[in-house]
């Protein structure tokens, strides 16, 4: 309360001098003039509308505009935001979300536990067919799976206004990290007046109605996109950005010239780039883990994938012959972290196992690796053969001729073969490869969003991976309060059984102007919220 | 003449017909479709988003579905990828921007180009003539996706003359780099093209009389030999003047505009259909119509040619 009346009395007081200088209420900075956040996007906005966003770039602009039960703290904290807290049940399987009553939609009406029953319906609504309508199933709601196959209707999905305040959510497993997943995109609330006003085009500017720090007030597809302040949200008096500007450039070395020129506040960092900027302009360049994993897929498919493949030795051989420091220290070179496992260690509670491979130096792999190889059958006489599949991209060829020179000193014949996006993530979901190049960003702060890929039952198993063990595993986990155990023995699991090679763990590296302060460099998923920054005057 | 345009307008209809129904079938068996992704969906979620899209029809039904639409409607269909906009929309909004930069490019080039060419004819194998030709094999190679970041580097960074991109209804500003990024190399071809026609004219009998006459060597060039030398270059330019203002790929990604090249490119990597069909429609009944267009205005120059 003494802090929105000490910026109150500021506001006041610099509007009334004409004047706009203003401080940050918490630290008592001066802020600059320029209260404006101008963000880099590659690709021009698909779509705004949360129930249909597939993609990081949507989700950055969507994050400004709607504001759904809790958002996430630089470090992956869980903040209450649309609600103000939660009462689960003894069984663990009923959450009732108590929500914010000052919160309003930027049209002045009242933010309630309809709205949120409303978007969560609609996701998993067959008509709106939302390629994300999975996620509620992953979230264990109630009939999900059911409203999704159009047995049931949607207003049979888990979920419930009990008053305009309170929601409560029916899960069908004890989900521990249930209220972590409402921080996704996909179940942020939406305006049910709007869209029944405006059908398709209610995400147009002066249609869009959201409950966000931020309104959208300009879109122009390709160019760029405008949020400005929204008056009407209930923490208006902490925010500190009049407005953000999105701007689309497709090509990153431009976007670094924009970025330079002033234009851009922050932009990513073009492959390869970062040892010379971080160089040259330490205070600008960082490097932070993601969570993401870039890995080779084995196709172990018994119909389908190379007979050479069912070997584990092979596989094993395979995956000790990739030199991952060269990888990360000589071609990605921005800070990467070899991976000789699945989950990132920048995954909330998570700690990466031990495993043998991860211990031994590279000359002790290649040795293993050869040694395996020979035990397989595959001497220089009879080398092993094989294709790795990878999407048109600079960067992953670099690596895949790095991995074939590797394979090389091996004895591995490795073949490229190179394809555009969709021909490429149609083989590999058709195992209609030998290896191919994949890669996994998780949904949510967890290590399951990386370990329940390779369930034998996982949609996203492109491997054709089979363990009885490692499934048991993953769903006694879904139970436990501390799964880590369980995560230990399934990663080890998959270290020994090495459906595929880990080669590393993500960072994002960025160039960020040094006024702006509250960007949340180390957020594993890149989630930042324009509320929460600032611009110091300099 | 009319009947010769209304016969031509004629044709268009089933050469539009066989565009759209061998674009549909090129399309579909491209391998992957608009919503496969790193994710494979479960197969519920896939089967939803097949019926809304109507995916899950027979591909004659689809085509038909399609025809009709466009036909009856002129709805050229939702845009798979850009779920908040429809076909009529995307091109409603890319199209004025590239016939804007395009049609600014196409000016400079063609007065550029002619100029360059006709100068370097009549100064044959003097100075004027190899640097004009010099330029011109330097911009014909300097593709446009060299040019355009050297461009941005330049008058943005260094001379801070020019915003690095956006459009900004097409403010001058704006559209400086595009129009010297896209119309480099046209104005490179034209000064060739434009050349070797005139030194083939200047040589010919007429303009042999011409001077015999004693007619003064700038009405000799004027009325005698450019009016003939263009003939070549304006079957060049009907198609260039398509391709100009349907939009580059290279312009829309470098500099922002929000032009439909990119979402034609676009369109066919992320197989959205309907985006690739509605601006491959687009950009052939501009072809029709502008070989048309061509083809009165050689009746125009040339005497010889009658329909």
């Amino acid at each position: 309360m003494k802090k929105h009346l000490l910026l109150s009395t500021i506001l006041s007081l610099t509007l009334a001098g004409g004047a706009w200088a203003a401080n940050n209420p918490e630290t008592g900075e001066a802020l600059s003039d320029n209260a404006n956040f101008s963000y880099w996007l590659l690709d021009s906005i698909a779509t705004l509308d949360p129930q249909l966003i597939e993609t990081v770039d949507d989700s950055d602009v969507a994050r400004q505009l709607f504001e759904g039960l809790y958002t996430e703290g630089p470090t992956g904290d869980l903040i209450p935001a649309g609600a103000l807290g939660y009462d689960v049940s003894d069984d663990k399987m009923t959450y009732t979300f108590h929500l914010r009553p000052e919160a309003k939609w930027s049209n002045g009406d009242p933010v309630t536990a309809a709205d949120y029953v409303y978007a969560w319906e609609r996701l998993v609504d067959p008509a709106t067919a939302s390629s994300y309508a999975w996620y509620m199933e992953l979230m264990q709601i109630e009939n999900a799976t059911a409203v999704i196959a159009g047995e049931k209707p949607p207003t049979e999905l888990g979920v419930k206004a009990i008053d305009d305040l309170t929601l409560e959510v029916k899960l069908i497993t004890p989900l521990p990290y249930f209220v972590k997943m409402t921080v996704h995109g996909s179940v942020l609330p939406v305006h049910k007046a709007t869209i029944d006003a405006f059908g398709q085009k209610w995400t147009d500017p002066g249609n869009l109605v959201s409950n966000g720090a931020y309104t959208l007030t300009v879109h122009k597809p390709g160019e760029k996109a405008v949020v400005t302040r929204n008056p009407m949200y209930w923490d208006n008096a902490n925010t500190m950005m009049e407005t953000g500007t999105f701007l689309t450039v497709n090509d990153n070395s431009i976007a670094l010239t924009r970025y330079e020129a002033g234009e851009l506040d922050t932009v990513g960092i073009p492959s390869g780039m970062y040892p010379q900027l971080k160089a040259d302009r330490p205070d600008e360049a960082f490097s932070a883990p993601r969570a993401c994993t870039y890995y080779y897929l084995l196709n172990m498919d018994t119909a389908k994938g190379p007979a050479a493949l069912q070997d584990v030795n092979v596989r094993q051989a395979l995956s000790m012959a990739v030199d991952r420091n060269i990888i990360t220290d000589k071609i990605l070179q921005s800070g990467q972290i070899p991976a000789y496992t699945l989950t990132p260690a920048a995954m909330a509670g998570f700690t990466v196992p031990d495993v043998p491979m991860a211990a031994m130096t590279q000359e002790e792999r290649t040795a293993e690796a050869k040694r395996l190889l020979e035990a397989a059958g595959y001497t220089a006489d009879n080398p092993l053969k094989l294709t790795l599949n990878y999407n048109t991209d600079e960067g992953h060829k670099k690596m895949a001729v790095a991995v074939q020179q590797f394979y090389k000193a091996v004895g591995v014949e490795l073949t490229l073969n190179n394809n555009e996006w969709k021909v490429h993530s149609d083989l590999m979901h058709s195992h209609d490869y030998e290896m191919a190049r994949s890669a996994w960003c998780g949904d949510y702060n967890e290590a399951s969003t990386f370990l329940d890929l390779f369930t034998s039952s996982s949609g996203f198993n492109d491997v054709a991976y089979v363990n009885a063990d490692y499934d048991k595993l993953m769903a006694d986990a879904k139970t436990m309060e501390d799964p880590q155990a369980n995560y230990t023995a399934a990663e080890q699991i998959l270290a020994k059984d090495m459906p595929i090679i880990p080669i590393y763990h993500y960072t994002s590296s960025r160039m960020l102007k040094t006024d702006i302060k509250g960007y949340p460099s180390m957020n594993v998923f890149g989630n930042w919220y324009l509320k929460e920054l600032y611009r110091v005057a300099q | 003449m009319l009947s010769f345009i209304a016969k031509r307008l004629l044709v268009a209809i089933p050469t539009l017909l066989i565009l759209i129904v061998s674009s549909a079938l090129l399309m579909h068996a491209a391998p992957g479709g608009p919503f496969t992704g790193e994710r494979k969906l479960p197969a519920e979620v896939l089967a939803n988003l097949n019926a809304k899209y109507g995916l899950d029809q027979p591909l004659w039904m689809q085509i038909w579905t399609y025809l009709k639409d466009l036909i009856f409607h002129f709805d050229f269909g939702p845009s798979f990828k850009y779920k908040d906009r429809t076909v009529n929309d995307i091109i409603a909004q890319g199209f004025p921007i590239t016939l804007k930069y395009g049609f600014w490019s196409f000016v400079v080039a063609t007065v550029l180009g002619i100029t360059a060419g006709v100068w370097a004819s009549i100064r044959q194998n003097t100075w004027v003539d190899y640097l004009v030709l010099g330029v011109a094999i330097f911009g014909a190679v300097l593709p446009g996706f060299v040019l355009a970041p050297i461009l941005v580097l330049v008058f943005t960074l260094w001379l801070r003359w020019l915003p690095g991109g956006g459009w900004e209804d097409g403010q001058w500003q704006y559209l400086v780099m595009p129009v010297i990024a896209l119309s480099t190399g046209y104005v490179a071809s034209i000064a060739r093209i434009m050349r070797s026609s005139m030194l083939e004219v200047l040589t010919s009998n007429h303009v042999r009389t011409a001077r015999a006459k004693g007619l003064p060597e700038s009405v000799v060039i004027w009325r005698h030999v450019m009016k003939p030398a263009m003939l070549p270059l304006v079957s060049y330019l009907g198609p260039v003047f398509v391709g100009m203002v349907t939009g580059s790929v290279v312009i829309d990604m470098y500099f922002s505009t929000g032009g439909i090249g990119r979402s034609f490119v676009d369109s066919a990597l992320n197989r959205d259909y309907s985006v690739m069909l509605g601006i491959t429609i687009l950009v052939g009944a501009l072809t029709i119509l502008f070989n048309l267009l061509v083809d009165i205005l050689y009746a125009w120059i040339d005497p010889k040619i009658r329909y």
